[in-house]
């Protein structure tokens, strides 16, 4: 067994103060506080700071060869495990506040809280599970991967997706999938207004209602690869047995600029 | 970018002006020009608590400034005797912001404009129990210029402020008086974009606007459509339809909290509701700045009002 901790036991948990305005720690020391059990370490980040706690992460990955990481008490902190490219498995027993797991690249990360706005951001590959809700952009921007929501979603989830499946098991706000360009998004329950506007391509599947449609986004058909798929999904993250969806996928109506105002066509009609 | 919160304990009181502290002091990232409170402490009703400042806290400092200060601030004491007030308490928390506790029965507006007419003099807040602390600086050095710890009160709103569409001045800092309506205020995270139209017909039906900035547009447009008969659950959907821009706002009057967001959902808002208190804010990290275990938060949607009341 190999233990690191030389943390001072301060009793009272210490209110961290950072100087907001300019950067937050230019020179931070990578805490070694974890509990490493070969390949496997937890630690509690409930008095260490952002910068501190993803170097603690990349500490783990990167020397000690850890594969299995528990963070405790996240705290709701904003960036946290982002940036990493191993292959690993990441638990937060906790809440993550904003840009949680951005630019990750292989992690399996599982956050039995919640996540606060644009989590998984531009995430490459891998899976994230998120036990409880997601604010708004969720999944902004990703490439590849799995995004498996348990609660609800905000506004703009998958905007400007890139592929990769996004998992909803509960409602989604305005405007999801907007400007999605590739991938999946899966919502179980019901889509807010303006589902799909200006996207280019990609999939979006609803089982609640949808509240109003987005420019150039209309109903797709069905097809056994979507059922295929859909039933893969619903396995793998045991969400039990797919409900019916209704399928929309993009009208391509934008895809050629029309140079003609409205009033110019009807004379060239 | 600015970052709001709220709280508003159920049924008991509490040192609402150390939570508010902790709440916005944990938002400081999210705008470090100035901070603002608006804490209903007990209150009494035969009394009237008023804020007021006689100038700004980055005025150029001239040779008879104090002197100017004292001058006003003595006038101010006259016009309140003037209008049939009586002062029980006047103290001065800083070289320019005043707290002033009276007795009066008459007409709100007419004291305040009366009151505004001394060169300088803006009044911050005004009502049976609602205060309204704001000036430049974070929240710890607002709450200690004002010795805001130990405050006792029921509900609280507060913001930190990233200057966008105003000077970085009190007059421009939230939250703000719904002139002249006695004990509402209302905190702002967004820009609107029909401010001016706003502006200029809310200034036809005589009200003053002191600052330049857009969002004293909602406190003066909530307090008109409140004058006018409507309750605040209906004022505030009515403004999803009037006011045109990216928002999330919060409103206090002397019993309730109100909340909210625009069509878009532009802009963030986290909420908390337990048996003893509802709290909210832009960032997770506010509200567990006082409640230090893991709990279970939301996003409100889009366009969603929620009111609560003591």
């Amino acid at each position: 067994m190999d233990t690191v901790k030389d943390r001072p036991d301060t009793g009272a948990r210490r209110q961290i103060t950072y100087d907001a305005r300019g950067l937050s720690e230019p020179v931070a020391e990578i805490p070694k506080v974890s509990e490493i059990h070969g390949e496997s370490a937890r630690f509690d980040a409930a008095m260490l700071s952002t910068r501190q706690i993803n170097m603690e992460l990349r500490w783990l990955l990167a020397e000690r060869g850890v594969r299995d990481i528990t963070v405790l008490n996240p705290g709701a902190k904003h960036s946290l495990g982002v940036g990493i490219l191993q292959r690993c498995k990441i638990t937060f027993e906790g809440s993550l506040g904003y840009f949680g797991c951005g630019l990750i690249d292989g992690p399996e990360i599982h956050i039995t809280g919640r996540v606060g706005w644009a989590s998984c951001e531009n995430m490459m590959s891998g899976v994230v599970v998120i036990d409880k809700v997601a604010g708004s952009l969720a999944g902004a921007a990703i490439r590849g991967g799995d995004l498996v929501v348990h609660g609800g979603v905000g506004a703009r989830t998958g905007i400007d997706q890139k592929g990769g499946t996004i998992i909803v098991a509960g409602d989604a706000g305005t405007l999801t999938g907007f400007m999605m360009q590739r991938g999946r998004i899966i919502i179980c329950g019901n889509a807010g207004s303006n589902l799909g506007d200006s996207m280019y391509d990609g999939t979006i599947y609803v089982a609640g209602s949808v509240k109003s449609l987005g420019i150039d986004c209309v109903p797709g058909e069905w097809t056994d690869a979507d059922t295929e798929m859909i039933e893969r999904k619903f396995s793998i993250y045991g969400l039990g047995t797919p409900p019916p969806f209704q399928k929309f996928v993009c009208g391509k109506q934008l895809y050629n600029y029309d140079i003609l105002e409205p009033a110019e066509r009807k004379l060239v009609m | 970018m600015c970052g709001i919160a709220g709280i508003i304990h159920r049924d008991a009181s509490s040192d609402i002006g150390t939570e508010m502290s902790r709440m916005l002091q944990s938002m400081k990232h999210r705008g470090p020009d100035s901070t603002g409170y608006a804490l209903f402490g007990p209150g009494r009703h035969d009394q009237v608590v008023i804020r007021f400042k006689l100038a700004d806290a980055n005025d150029p400092r001239g040779f008879d400034f104090s002197e100017r200060l004292e001058r006003s601030r003595m006038e101010v004491e006259s016009r309140l005797h003037k209008i049939g007030a009586s002062i029980e308490r006047m103290e001065g928390e800083t070289e320019y912001a005043y707290r002033a506790q009276i007795r009066y029965e008459g007409d709100v507006k007419a004291l305040a404009d009366y009151l505004e007419n001394v060169p300088g003099c803006e009044v911050l807040s005004l009502g049976r129990s609602l205060e309204i602390i704001k000036d430049l600086g974070d929240a710890e050095e607002v709450a200690n210029l004002y010795q805001l710890s130990g405050f006792q009160g029921t509900h609280a709103i507060g913001h930190v402020r990233m200057a966008t569409e105003s000077d970085v001045d009190i007059s421009g800092a939230h939250p703000y008086w719904a002139y002249p309506f006695s004990d509402v205020a209302v905190v702002h995270n967004g820009q609107l974009t029909n401010y001016f139209h706003w502006k200029r017909r809310l200034e036809r039906n005589g009200h003053r606007f002191q600052s330049e900035c857009d969002s004293e547009i909602i406190a003066v447009y909530l307090a008109e459509k409140m004058a006018e008969g409507s309750d605040l659950e209906k004022a505030m959907h009515q403004s999803l339809e009037d006011l045109d821009g990216v928002f999330t706002y919060m409103v206090v009057t002397a019993d309730a909290l109100g909340v909210a967001k625009d069509a878009m959902a532009a802009k963030p808002l986290v909420l908390y509701e337990s048996e003893e208190l509802v709290a909210m804010a832009s960032e997770e990290v506010a509200i567990r700045a006082i409640i230090d275990r893991e709990i279970d938060t939301h996003d409100p949607y889009e366009g969603e009002v929620l009111v609560w009341t003591r």
